[in-house]
């Protein structure tokens, strides 16, 4: 190694290999995969026009039916507290066993494990399409699909959270003399409390935006207006709910983000 | 009046923490223990309050046999035990007063508890306590916007807010700077004085157990190897308990050296207390 | 509760009692009871609109368990998993097709919707854009594409792009935004044109970045594309969709085990990436 010309490079070898060969494999997917798909260009080469046909089809919105949707917005917004509750309290127990340091045993740390990922793989609408089976048509299906939906991503993280609690704190408070109850109350509450009102009030907020396509399998909220409208092509309705989705979804968004500030 | 008998403590793992520790501290002494790290203090002092669960042995405050205590009764008696934590062990989170006040919860309801709704008199003793500490006007800053000096404070407020009949201290000078650690030790000599009440600080900072305490606790490896007054803490007994060397010949023999010696010694100290402690070097 | 906080400062000896409360993160006392009473009007609003009774809930039951008894055991017909196969292959081509062509459209948007390199009107108009494709849900972009297009992946392909653009020229924003900006003026002051200044003053700052984040997409992106089909823009949704209205409760419990099974291993496949990555 003496006297020679040192060289230099960002990555050692192997770990260049690894990017260089990533980068190729990458490539190569996708490449197949356009193969795979098998899609003619002529499609792709004139689909901008015909969703831009479909555009001017959808203006002026039809602002006049609006006043129809209030309800079934409102439904909306029901169907994702009320499942965001549900859910926060099925998720408390699940984190408690997901947490590395307070589940009782491997066992139920493998059923929490399992519980999560369950509930995060299957989409809201899949849960949606069996709970319709299960409850009829209607809000309680989608209620309940969001609430099971929404168990893995609070049991997840708050079971994150408390494996990070402290418990130093918690014996401070062991050492002069306080009951369980108060142990709780005092020393581990006041370290998830922020982190579980942010997160339920941000899955709050993701839920108002999953439940407005609950309607489309007859679990009720706006997507039921919506699906109407579209399976009649009434596009310039369809333009006007779109608008009335998005101005509440942003509006739960500003709500979301807010509260989230505040709680520390 | 705080009595070991025979304190001892071995891990499931198998280390075995402490050995046959016995210890009398009484009246208003200034107790600090001091050793090498892994020696025990650490155990020791949470054996007292049983926050760590003693294996062999007894523990005493005055008339209530800790040790022989179930959970009801052992957490009346924790109220009689202030700790000061090495690392505050301060809820983060709340504010300086509802940390404060966290001293008397065992005297409240959980539903009072819950409110942060203690008796007025508590809540008076509180902010003596905090201006007295130093932390006057903090009450309504949280906890995680103070300096590691400030926390201690907190800490040693929360403490004696249960007007205990011991004062523990686990380390509390070790997650802070030197000028701190003077004031904070100087702050539980005082409250010492105060208060009446015996202060057991374990500590490893030889100079800072010299210049404070009124007597010394040497623990070497689980076993209690030094016991004596401050000014009786020579180079050779440092030896022994830092390095676990023999220790000389006369005290060797000497079969009050090792752990008898304590009643008699704490005693002494006890009463001399407040007169002939070293104020610190600065 | 309406006690009044006297002055904690001085007069230590004062026989006068100091009382505490305990302070709110809200403007004022009456501010938070009024939030709280928000809070639990809004539910019981919703709870009382929503008309679940016990009733209700309890009879669905007796449903979902012959629901799970026709689940059980799932199909395992050698066709039905071929052609689930074949749907599964589909539905991560169109994964893969949609994250390169949403992530190669995000980049404009992504680099317009940074505040410290994109001017004005352009940043309001990329902010626009990335709010409205992060409001309005896949689904409903699908069935508009499906409409628009016809049945088969590139309904499912346009939906999934356009829902990354969104996802990604927020966050890829954000990290343009962290950029060290002394890096670029340096690039700057030698005399580099526009083009020059972005190619050799931002980008490298942001490749790990950008890798991390393609990766994490296309894993979401895997996800999407597994349901995407049930409105009938391909991939293995369409099978779904299909043995659920021909009541083929087993083969949907296989379906559904499958798509559980790619979502673990495109999250994990991402996890690791990621972390080689950043």
């Amino acid at each position: 190694m003496a006297g020679a010309t040192r060289e230099w490079s960002r990555f050692d070898a192997r770990e260049r290999l690894f990017r260089i060969g990533g980068a190729l494999v990458a490539v190569a997917v996708v490449v197949a995969s356009w193969e795979w798909l098998d899609m003619s260009l002529q499609y792709v080469t004139t689909a901008p026009a015909q969703v831009g046909d479909l555009l001017g089809r959808m203006y002026p919105p039809d602002w006049g039916y609006l006043p129809n949707a209030v309800g079934p917005l409102a439904e909306t917004i029901q169907i994702a507290v009320v499942g965001t509750i549900a859910a926060v309290a099925m998720a408390a127990p699940v984190a408690y066993i997901t947490a590395e340091n307070t589940t009782p045993n491997r066992a139920t740390y493998a059923l929490g494990k399992l519980i999560v990922t369950v509930s995060r793989s299957v989409h809201t609408i899949v849960w949606a399409l069996l709970f319709v089976v299960m409850f009829g048509p209607g809000a309680l299906a989608g209620t309940v699909a969001t609430a099971v939906r929404s168990i893995g991503f609070l049991a997840k993280l708050l079971g994150e959270e408390i494996e990070e609690i402290n418990f130093g704190q918690v014996e401070g408070i062991r050492a002069v003399g306080a009951s369980p109850a108060q142990l709780l109350i005092y020393g581990i509450v006041p370290q998830i409390k922020p982190a579980l009102v942010g997160l339920t009030v941000y899955r709050w907020d993701i839920n108002v935006r999953a439940a407005t396509i609950l309607g489309f399998v007859g679990a009720g909220g706006i997507g039921v207006q919506l699906f109407e409208a579209i399976d009649s092509f009434a596009w310039r309705t369809v333009s006007a709910l779109l608008f009335a989705i998005l101005a509440v979804v942003l509006v739960s968004e500003g709500i979301s983000a807010y509260a989230r500030r505040k709680v520390r | 009046m705080l009595e070991t008998e025979k304190l001892g403590k071995t891990y499931p793992t198998g280390d075995e923490a402490l050995r046959d520790v016995s210890v009398r501290i009484d009246g208003r002494e200034v107790v600090a223990m001091i050793g090498p790290s892994g020696a025990g203090k650490s155990t020791f002092v949470r054996c007292i309050n049983r926050l760590v669960e003693p294996t062999t042995g007894s523990v005493r405050l005055d008339d209530t046999e800790l040790t022989a205590l179930d959970d009801d009764e052992l957490r009346d008696a924790r109220r009689n035990i202030g700790m000061v934590f090495q690392e505050y062990n301060l809820v983060e989170r709340l504010t300086v007063m509802e940390n404060v006040l966290s001293g008397r919860l065992g005297y409240v309801s959980n539903w009072a508890a819950l409110r942060r709704n203690f008796p007025p008199e508590d809540v008076e003793r509180a902010y003596e306590l905090l201006d007295l500490v130093g932390l006057d006007d903090m009450e309504n800053k949280r906890v995680d916007e103070l300096s590691g000096g400030q926390r201690q404070r907190v800490g040693i407020a929360r403490a004696v807010v249960q007007e205990p009949k011991i004062l523990l201290a686990d380390e509390p000078t070790s997650s802070l700077d030197p000028e701190t650690s003077r004031d904070v030790m100087e702050l539980l000599t005082d409250i010492a004085e105060d208060r009446d009440v015996p202060v057991l600080i374990n500590i490893h900072e030889v100079d800072l157990a010299e210049a404070y305490a009124d007597r010394i606790l040497g623990l070497h490896a689980g076993e209690l190897v030094f016991d004596g007054p401050a000014s009786d803490l020579t180079e050779e007994s440092k030896g022994v308990i830092y390095r676990g060397e023999e220790p000389p010949e006369s005290a060797a023999t000497d079969p009050d050296w090792l752990s008898g010696a304590s009643d008699e010694s704490s005693s002494r100290n006890g009463s001399n207390a407040g007169s002939d402690r070293v104020p610190a070097e600065d | 509760m309406a006690t009044e906080s006297s002055s904690p400062t001085g007069s230590a000896g004062a026989a006068d009692r100091r009382t505490w409360q305990r302070p709110t993160a809200f403007r004022s006392r009456r501010v938070k009871w009024l939030v709280y009473g928000i809070v639990l009007a809004v539910i019981a609003w919703s709870v009382t609109s929503l008309r679940i009774t016990p009733g209700r809930f309890l009879s669905g039951f007796g449903y979902g368990y012959e629901l799970i008894n026709s689940m059980l055991p799932p199909e395992t017909g050698q066709e039905n998993l071929l052609r689930l196969a074949d749907r599964m292959v589909e539905t991560i081509a169109m994964a893969m097709v949609a994250t390169v062509a949403g992530i190669g459209m995000s980049l404009p948007v992504a680099f317009g919707a940074a505040e410290n390199i994109s001017p004005r009107p352009t940043y309001y108009l990329s902010r626009g854009i990335i709010s409205v494709s992060r409001a309005i849900d896949g689904l409903i972009v699908a069935i508009v594409a499906v409409i628009a297009l016809g049945f088969g992946p590139l309904a499912g392909i346009v939906a999934i792009s356009f829902k990354t653009i969104g996802f990604f020229s927020k966050l890829f924003a954000e990290d343009l935004e962290d950029i060290d900006m002394g890096g670029v003026e340096a690039v700057e002051a030698t005399g580099a044109s526009r083009f020059q200044t972005l190619v050799y003053g931002v980008v490298p700052q942001v490749v790990p970045r950008f890798a991390g984040l393609a990766v994490y997409r296309w894993d979401i992106n895997i996800r999407s594309s597994t349901i995407v089909g049930i409105v009938g823009a391909g991939g293995v949704g369409v099978l779904l969709q299909r043995a659920y209205s021909r009541y083929e409760y087993d083969y949907v419990a296989a379906i559904l085990v499958a798509i559980i099974a790619v979502v673990l291993v495109a999250e994990f496949v991402s996890a690791v990436v990621r972390r080689r990555v950043q």
